[in-house]
């Protein structure tokens, strides 16, 4: 014991000694951090400006309650409060239908042709109601951010419904997109190689050993890791034979690994040899650095820029890449780069159909319990953007391409239907079916028409008025109501004179009908 | 600056045959501007594209070659199915409205059509073909796009080119062109009064908007649809389209091109069933073409071309579809049309690494023939170099 004293002793001098040392080196830190910090100030709050910019590039739209309490935060709290209250699952029921089997293939084949055309149609419905859902979703999230993310990895890993046909399996990848759409780009693209609407879409299911389908291995590398011009069609013949095998369980509608068709032999891909399974070309496709670079210019396209910066993309892709594929730690890379904020890049990207369409909706809070939303998932769809029918595997284009005469003439069209007080479009719709009796030619007919009559029936069920809506604004806001309507409604200042008039409701009239208001 | 001098050249030179130098481009006149003396843009060109890449070779089918049969176990169409065209080849069954066309000697039937270093992306080959730009090389505006800013369509035209049931606008897609993207003129015509032109240009977003916007102003201006059409147009999507397009034809303003778009032709499983259908929705649309515009009298001033990304490969796949190929078959028809087979049959047994068909006409050429006999504008500086021309169209 009289030995274990001095011991002891000896050592809690040691702890002591080394953690006043310790506690004098932090002071010292701090100290100097803050000497630094007296030079720079503190960060500066992003303003209102910044928080309307923020919330609309990262969310479908914001209430004036929102922007205020951005607006206090500097851009790293702003960035990391949106990142907190990410979630991975929605908070909207499915319809029941989203888990149920497939049939089987005999029960298939003992239908009808006329069964079997039934069957199509059944499937055309419940794909309208998971775009329902989703807009549904994306309208109540607590978490805009993660509907945009989860919208804008849709487009990244484009699939449809038109050649999966069995619409459960759209539900289940929007599903593991979502998971996935904050986390870790490797998972991401791991689980999404193994997802049965992709192994079905990009016909990874049908391939085998004798005839690989190249379908896949082209895509994985040209759209959805590398880019053009970043391997050779020796790499992808040989990628698809490491990918045969990859199925789906036609009874069960998962994932399965069929042996029998899948290659064991030898492939050399990227200069590398190897008896590669699909797992593995993952790795290589992990491994090269184009792929980082590839999805930070992707995304700084959705969220920063229509032409982001080749200097900036290799500073973010390399924040990307160290963090082991961290997609949050690249968004908040993203949203807090000068970049974003920079003076040139507000408004100046072209909001897409399904943002300007529950845009609109949140806005103007047009959000009853009982909103169909099937007319605005339809609208959306006119507009150039049927979500979970992508026009091709590399999705919608995007940008500029949103807006041609068509769909711009559609928008405002929309806009026009919703804001008017009689109900206009009838008139119109009545008007061209007339004209097309006149001219002993039938109405239009074809998927496109049905969509524009189907529209018209529900948007006469709307009950949302804008006077009223305005009315209310205008008790709430006071004397500010123009100056803080036209804050909410245009990412930049009206394009063309705004005829001053009493009611507010004019006022929105006009800022909507804006060039403008396609900006975000 | 270039758009006005071209349309005051346009009007002066009614009557005339149109020969001018417009910074370094000359025009000569259209051969049928000579005896038919208005603008060169009176004739008209229409191109179809059959998006996601037909199958040439189940299209325009080498019937006699016993490689077919044996290269398309299940895929190939059976020889007493085949619409003959010659001793060696002849169209799928689904092309028949398209036989009195081939008969009177109106429709060119070309194969092998494709360009060097082909590239097997759908969206870079359309691209290519889209831009007319090399294999490696990466250009911003579509061909057509190119075509009209050196020599724009007369500010009396509605646009250069409508694009009609498709939102991307291909060959017409660039900065110094008019185009149109229309479903429907009569819609267009409603909506078009809720378009805004005028405002600033802040951004290049919002430059793009109000361009749109001031296209559509001048096009509602000029577009009058009340022909009444004895022709009864196919009840597809595709003869809604052929429908559009007539009722453009019709109105007295004009354009110089239109784009139609036929989707679905990416037939990597179940490619025998998918493709028939669209072919005879293609044959149905193009015929009832050929009979509105007859009824218009511009059959003689237009030519109709389909074009597509790729052709497909020669050996079936094991899901009873084709995967992306190379070299194709393409159709070009029309009133001045010369008919008959151009191009090489596709050589199936001297097929490239990938399983591939090598290429005998580059898609350039086509170009060419239509910037050059249909037009009198000069390729060269279009296309960035010189294309043999096919001696397609009758002077």
């Amino acid at each position: 014991m009289k030995k274990a004293f001095p011991f002891v002793w000896r050592y809690l001098a040691v702890v002591v000694i080394s953690c006043l040392l310790t506690f004098v080196i932090s002071q010292s830190k701090a100290g100097a951090v803050e000497a630094a910090n007296a030079n720079v100030a503190l960060p500066a709050a992003i303003g209102v400006d910044g928080a309307r910019h923020l919330l609309n590039r990262t969310g479908f739209s914001a209430t004036p309650e929102e922007i205020n309490a951005f607006a206090a935060l500097s851009r790293a709290d702003a960035a990391d409060r949106l990142l907190k209250a990410a979630t991975i699952t929605a908070i909207t029921a499915p319809p029941g239908w989203v888990n149920e089997p497939p049939p089987s293939p005999a029960a298939v084949q003992a239908k009808s042709p006329e069964e079997r055309r039934a069957l199509q149609r059944l499937y055309g419905e419940q794909a309208l109601e998971l775009r329902e859902w989703w807009f549904r979703e994306m309208m109540t999230t607590p978490s805009p951010l993660t509907e945009k993310m989860t919208l804008f990895w849709h487009n990244h890993f484009a699939t449809s419904q038109q050649k999966v046909k069995f619409t459960p399996l759209l539900y289940q990848q929007n599903v593991l997109l979502r998971r996935n759409a904050l986390g870790n780009f490797g998972t991401l693209l791991r689980e999404i190689a193994h997802d049965p609407a992709m192994l079905i879409y990009l016909d990874g299911a049908n391939s085998r050993k004798e005839q690989p389908n190249e379908n896949f291995a082209r895509e994985v590398m040209e759209l959805f890791t590398l880019g053009e011009g970043h391997y050779s069609e020796k790499d992808i013949k040989e990628a698809a034979r490491a990918f045969t095998g990859w199925s789906v369980d036609r009874e069960s509608g998962k994932f399965m690994f069929r042996r029998g068709i899948h290659d064991y032999g030898v492939k050399t891909v990227f200069n590398k040899t190897g008896n590669f399974e699909g797992n593995e070309i993952i790795d290589l496709l992990l491994a090269k650095p184009e792929t980082a670079e590839f999805i930070t210019r992707k995304l700084s396209t959705e969220f920063v820029s229509p032409n982001p910066d080749e200097t900036e993309v290799k500073r973010v892709a390399a924040i990307f890449k160290d963090s082991g594929y961290n997609i949050a730690k690249l968004m908040r890379t993203l949203l807090t780069s000068d970049a974003f904020y920079a003076p040139a890049n507000r408004a100046a990207l072209i909001k897409s159909p399904v943002e300007f369409v529950v845009g609109t909706l949140k806005t103007f809070e047009i959000q009853t319990p009982n909103l169909n939303l099937r007319t605005f998932v339809i609208a959306s769809a006119l507009l150039g953007q049927n979500v979970f029918t992508p026009p091709n595997v590399k999705g919608w284009p995007g940008g500029e391409v949103w807006i041609n005469s068509a769909t711009l003439l559609g928008r405002k069209q929309l806009l026009d239907r919703l804001f008017s007080n009689e109900d206009r479009m009838e008139v119109v719709m009545r008007n061209i079916d007339e004209m097309a009796m006149r001219n002993g030619e039938p109405p239009p007919v074809g998927r496109e028409a049905r969509m524009q009559r189907q529209l018209q029936r529900q948007m006469g069920t709307l009950n949302w008025n804008l006077d009223k809506w305005a009315t209310q604004y205008q008790q709430a806001h006071g004397a500010n109501t123009r100056e803080d309507l036209t804050r909410v409604v245009l990412a930049i200042a009206p394009q063309s004179a705004i005829t001053v008039s009493e009611n507010p409701a004019d006022w929105v009239r006009q800022l909507v009908a804006d060039p403008a208001y396609q900006l975000k | 600056m270039n758009r006005r001098n071209f349309c005051q050249l346009g009007l002066l030179g009614a009557g005339v045959p149109l020969i001018g130098n417009l910074n370094g481009v000359s025009w000569a006149a259209a051969p049928i501007a000579v005896t038919n003396p208005v603008t060169a843009y009176r004739n008209l060109l229409i191109l179809v594209e059959l998006k996601g890449a037909n199958d040439g070779l189940n299209t325009v089918i080498p019937y006699a070659d016993p490689l077919y049969a044996q290269l398309r176990p299940k895929l190939a169409i059976a020889r007493d199915q085949v619409l003959t065209l010659s001793e060696r080849e002849g169209l799928h069954p689904s092309l028949q409205p398209l036989m009195p066309l081939w008969q009177n000697k109106e429709l060119a039937v070309i194969q092998g059509i494709g360009y060097p270093n082909p590239n097997l992306s759908h969206f870079r080959s359309i691209e290519i073909w889209d831009t007319a730009s090399k294999s490696d090389e990466y250009l911003g505006a579509g061909w057509l796009a190119r075509v009209f800013a050196e020599a724009p369509a007369p500010s009396q035209f509605a646009a250069d080119g409508v694009v009609v049931g498709s939102s991307d606008m291909g060959p017409l897609s660039g900065a110094q062109v008019r185009t149109i993207a229309l479903a429907d003129t009569r819609q267009f015509l409603q909506q078009a009064r809720l378009a805004k032109p005028d405002g600033d240009q802040r951004n290049a977003a919002l430059k793009h908007i109000l361009g749109v916007e001031s296209e559509i102003v001048h096009a509602a201006a000029k577009l009058n649809t009340n022909y009444l059409f004895k022709t009864e147009f196919p009840k597809t999507a595709f003869g809604n389209q052929i429908r559009t397009a007539s009722q453009l034809v019709a109105s007295k303003a004009g354009m110089a091109t239109i784009r139609l778009t036929l989707g679905g032709f990416d037939t990597h499983a179940g490619q025998l069933g998918t493709q028939a259908a669209l072919l005879k929705q293609l044959a149905e649309g193009l015929a009832a073409l050929k009979e509105s515009l007859t009824e218009l009298n511009r059959w003689d001033s237009t030519t109709i071309m389909t074009y597509a990304e790729f052709g497909r490969r020669p050996k079936e796949n094991q899901s009873g579809g084709t995967d992306h190929g190379t070299a194709n078959a393409h159709f070009v028809m029309g009133g001045k049309v010369k008919g008959g087979l151009y191009g090489q049959a596709p050589q199936l047994d001297r097929l490239d690494g990938n399983g591939n068909l090598s290429f005998a006409v580059d898609f350039r050429s086509l170009y060419a023939s239509v910037i050059e006999q249909w037009w009198g504008g000069d390729s060269g500086k279009i296309l960035g170099g010189k294309f043999a021309t096919l001696d397609l169209l009758k002077a």
